[in-house]
């Protein structure tokens, strides 16, 4: 029963596949005055997993139904609108009860509808099986980045917008892939069946990558888990899709998907770079040294509430720029990094920054901010006092 | 109550309206009429104020980068944006349809409780300004987006507390205003009108009232668990103290579903009223749209989760919402023929309330199909949360509700003012609204399919030709409502004096009152046969 079923959605598959450029083709035709409408977006972008296969195809299958009955329906009422006007000397019957038809527009929906439901339903089911996988990486969001470890390898990087301030402000043109680039990918092989444990560290976000098909919640406090397999080599581009908060369109995903020789040699130059390029909390930096190292970690970290100029966004994220913190007793402005403002015991937007950058990196902002704008401080913090700042 | 007869003779229906004259009037009338009147005005002055918000993020929209508001305030304006549209316009104006209406419609002097009526409008105003007020708060108005996830809404200002005692007034409004309209429904009907023979505009609200006093306190308390997990160290919503954030969405949309069919019901009500009087035919298959009212309302019930196709539920959760959302297509779809079936053969004139109606009909019906492709749980997968689902919702919203309601608005002003209101004016409000709406909104779909997020400030630039269409589409759409505000105020200055029946097929109880009808009306019930 079920593989003539089968069978025969692979006829009707087989039957839309000629007729799915239809609809592409008719608007261009229409809306066409120049060849920049082909270039329009209207559809899935190209599927690059099995399931996002399946996703499309499902679509494009009730897509055509809805078109179908669209056509009957709304035909018949373009008729009944022509026909029956009282300008044209139509007279009104006066019918208005018929058991047989309600029972026929009762029962042929529903068999539509079950039609449909047939391989949504196998789609379902193929979509929450992530046993048997040969890779799992945990992704964990966060105001407003996200965190990929490889948890059968041992290493793991945040992974954030390279997007410019200047292109987002306007003052620089955009690249090709505005707000859609990272400076660090997710890098996973072809052809591998990879399981996705995700989780978030704040709000919820959701890892929404269009072209595998791929839509999961990242739920504090809870690790959800998904899967996806790659077609074909490639990058593929999506964002976090449930709101965070104010840069929640500014969080993409980039996917490097690469050949198993490239990614055995992508994981090998991983586990090289980890072992002993960790920083020396010990040695003593100058001045000059921890504000270039600070500019950038405050760019990629802070800059987005306190702005680049340090003038902040008030009242909700306060300037930086002649503020008493980054002016006053370098204690309270360490120990404001490290844990984060809390108001009646709530955590604010300003949050604990002391899992999330290394000691050095903490040093370097603090001294960049202390000695930038308006701020001359001439003091620079040592990672040392940061390191005994938080063993205290 | 409704039963104690009358000894007046029937002139004194004419003789004299006691009330305060001036503002008084407003405020201590427990008159169903003046209720009706605040009603909508309150509602059209919302959605002014939301339409505003929506014109401002569409010109944010206009182009990819920032250029008029930070993200911050931009995220506030979509969430009141939402929560305006939503509990200050379309549901205070199914309310005001419901007061000027259902007593007239079923021969009733006046709502069962007037002072409850006048309590439930006066509460309206003050959850407004405590929700618009909330832009002055410190740190903005309530930035989560309208559903108010947790935790992002516990991170929020005071902005967030104002919003939930806003949500709390307005759904006493509302509970307060349905328990009036069940009673008034079910005890004061003219002699002779049983539940059967009741207009199916009363049967929707009889229906939407019930859904409105089974999920509004429902959404009360998942808002006062927020507050509680705000202020009062409770963990309802956070996992680190035992709780489990997605127990706010299941909470917030068993809600959430039944409040898109309170918001569609009035509206099929109205649909079924205006189609038949412009076929001048009767309502076909009057008894199975009661039914298929009522199988809506109880399956609204059972769909919730499929708001949360994404947040990691198991197999067995997704196919059962998905069977169930599924099955609401074949009750709305049964609706929808029986509208055409009415059409069909019917004596057919397009005055502007027939033209709304068909376009209510027409777009609700597209609005129908998204959602049975969003009912389809591997493609919700892949639309969640994009800008499908903006299209899909504001086809049900803005071309059902809204459509429906401006063409209730179009259908009983003349006898609401006693005044004919301009037809050029009403076919231009008509054809500026479709074509606009579809501009706007159809674009959409592409942009959800190609992968375009809700609720961003900023977009990739591959989205941005059909962002600019939109956005295009947005601004004639939101001038062209100033039409309605001309033709309105144009009818009660000077619009020429309407028949008390200026339809030819309008056959409701309503229609044999003078127009205007008298301060206090049915006072002697008529007698249905």
């Amino acid at each position: 029963m079920v593989d003539v079923f089968g069978e025969s959605m692979d006829r009707i598959k087989a039957a839309w596949r000629i007729g799915r450029l239809l609809p592409a083709l008719l608007m261009i035709a229409v809306l066409a005055p120049g060849a920049a409408w082909a270039d329009r977006e209207w559809n899935f972008p190209p599927p690059v997993t099995p399931i996002a296969h399946e996703i499309f195809e499902l679509h494009a299958i009730i897509f055509w139904i809805c078109v179908v009955i669209f056509f009957v329906v709304f035909g018949a009422m373009g008729y009944s609108i022509y026909a029956h006007r009282k300008s044209k000397g139509h007279v009104a019957e006066q019918f208005h009860e018929n058991t047989t038809v309600e029972i026929i527009w009762t029962v042929i929906p529903f068999i539509i509808l079950v039609l449909m439901a047939w391989p949504a339903t196998k789609t379902v089911l193929a979509m929450k099986d992530a046993s048997a996988a040969d890779l799992t990486v945990k992704i964990t969001g966060s105001q407003w980045k996200w965190n990929y470890d490889y948890l059968n390898d041992g290493f793991g990087y945040y992974s954030e917008l390279s997007t410019p301030f200047a292109q987002i402000e306007n003052r620089e043109p955009k690249n090709e892939h505005y707000l859609l680039e990272v400076d660090r990918p997710l890098v996973v092989p072809v052809n591998k069946k990879i399981r996705l444990l995700i989780t978030s560290s704040d709000v919820i976000h959701a890892w929404y990558l269009p072209s595998a098909g791929v839509q999961q919640d990242a739920i504090p406090g809870f690790v959800r888990d998904d899967w996806m397999k790659f077609d074909k080599t490639g990058t593929y581009r999506g964002q976090c899709n449930k709101i965070c908060g104010k840069e929640h369109g500014f969080m993409p995903i980039v996917v490097e998907v690469k050949s198993d020789e490239d990614y055995a040699a992508w994981v090998g130059d991983q586990k090289k770079k980890l072992a002993p390029t960790a920083d020396d909390v010990n040695k003593a930096l100058d001045i000059k040294d921890l504000t270039a190292r600070g500019e950038k970690v405050y760019t990629a970290n802070c800059a987005a509430c306190h702005q680049p100029n340090g003038k902040g966004l008030p009242p909700a994220f306060p300037p930086l720029d002649g503020s008493k913190v980054a002016t006053g007793p370098k204690l309270v402005h360490i120990s404001t990094v490290l844990n984060g403002v809390t108001h009646d015991g709530k955590p604010t937007a300003m949050v604990a920054w002391k899992a999330t950058l290394s000691d050095v990196d903490i040093a370097s902002v603090i001294t960049y901010e202390r000695n930038s704008w308006g701020n001359h401080t001439g003091e620079a913090i040592q990672p040392a006092e940061v390191a005994s700042a938080k063993a205290r | 109550m409704s039963s104690i007869p009358h000894d007046h003779a029937a002139g004194h229906e004419h003789a004299h309206e006691h009330h305060p004259g001036g503002i008084m009037r407003w405020i201590m009338t427990t008159n169903h009429k003046d209720i009706g009147t605040l009603y909508l005005w309150f509602s059209f002055t919302m959605f002014i104020a939301g339409g505003i918000m929506a014109l401002t993020i569409r010109a944010e929209l206009f182009q990819p980068g920032l250029q008029l508001v930070e993200p911050e305030f931009f995220n506030q304006l979509n969430t009141v944006h939402g929560l305006i549209m939503i509990f200050g316009a379309i549901m205070p104006a199914a309310v005001g349809f419901a007061n000027w209406q259902v007593p007239m419609m079923i021969g009733a002097p006046d709502m069962a409780f007037g002072r409850l009526n006048n309590w439930s409008f006066w509460l309206l105003p003050f959850a407004g300004v405590l929700l618009l007020g909330s832009f002055l708060a410190p740190g903005g108005a309530p930035s989560a987006g309208w559903t108010l996830y947790p935790p992002l809404s516990v991170q929020a200002g005071m902005g967030m507390d104002m919003t939930i005692f806003a949500i709390h007034i307005m759904g006493a409004s509302s509970i307060m205003g349905s328990i009036n309209i069940i009673t008034t429904i079910l005890n004061m009907r003219a002699p002779g009108m049983t539940l059967m023979k009741m207009p199916l505009f009363v049967w929707t609200w009889l229906i939407t009232a019930y859904m409105l006093i089974a999920v509004m306190p429902v959404l009360a308390g998942s808002v006062t668990m927020l507050l509680t997990d705000r202020h009062f160290g409770t963990s309802f919503f956070n996992a680190a103290g035992g709780g489990d954030p997605v127990l706010f969405q299941h909470v917030f949309w068993f809600f959430g579903h039944p409040e898109v069919y309170i918001m569609i019901l009035p509206a099929f009500g109205i649909a079924s009223t205006v189609i038949p009087a412009f076929a001048r035919k009767p309502l076909f298959g009057y008894a199975s749209m009661v039914y298929a009212t009522a199988s809506i309302a109880i399956l609204s019930f059972l769909v919730w989760a499929h708001h949360m196709f994404t947040v990691g539920m198991p197999a067995a959760g997704q196919l059962f919402f998905m069977y169930a959302t599924m099955l609401i297509a074949v009750p709305t779809g049964v609706k929808v023929f029986n509208w055409l079936a009415t059409m069909w053969k019917g004596s057919m004139t397009f005055e502007t309330p027939m033209l709304f109606a068909i376009g209510f009909l027409f777009l609700f019906t597209i609005g129908g199909f998204t959602g049975l492709v969003l009912a389809i749980v591997p493609v919700d997968i892949s639309l969640h949360d994009t800008y499908y689902v903006v299209a899909h919702f504001h086809y049900v919203l803005v071309a059902g509700s809204l459509f429906a309601f401006f063409a209730g608005i179009y259908y009983w002003l003349p006898k609401w003012t006693g005044r004919m209101y301009d037809e050029t004016l009403g076919k231009w409000h008509f054809w500026l609204s479709f074509i606009f709406f579809n501009v706007t909104f159809f674009p959409m779909h592409f942009l959800g399919l190609a992968g375009m997020p809700r609720r961003v400030p900023d977009y990739a630039t591959q989205f941005t030709d059909w962002n600019m269409v939109a956005s295009i589409g947005a601004f004639g759409f939101g001038l062209s409502q100033l039409l309605l505000l001309i033709a309105v105020l144009k009818t009660i200055r000077s619009g020429p004096p309407a028949p008390a029946r200026p339809w030819e097929g309008a056959d409701t109880l309503e229609w044999t009152l003078p127009s205007p009808p008298p301060y206090h009306t049915f006072e002697t019930p008529p007698v249905v046969k």
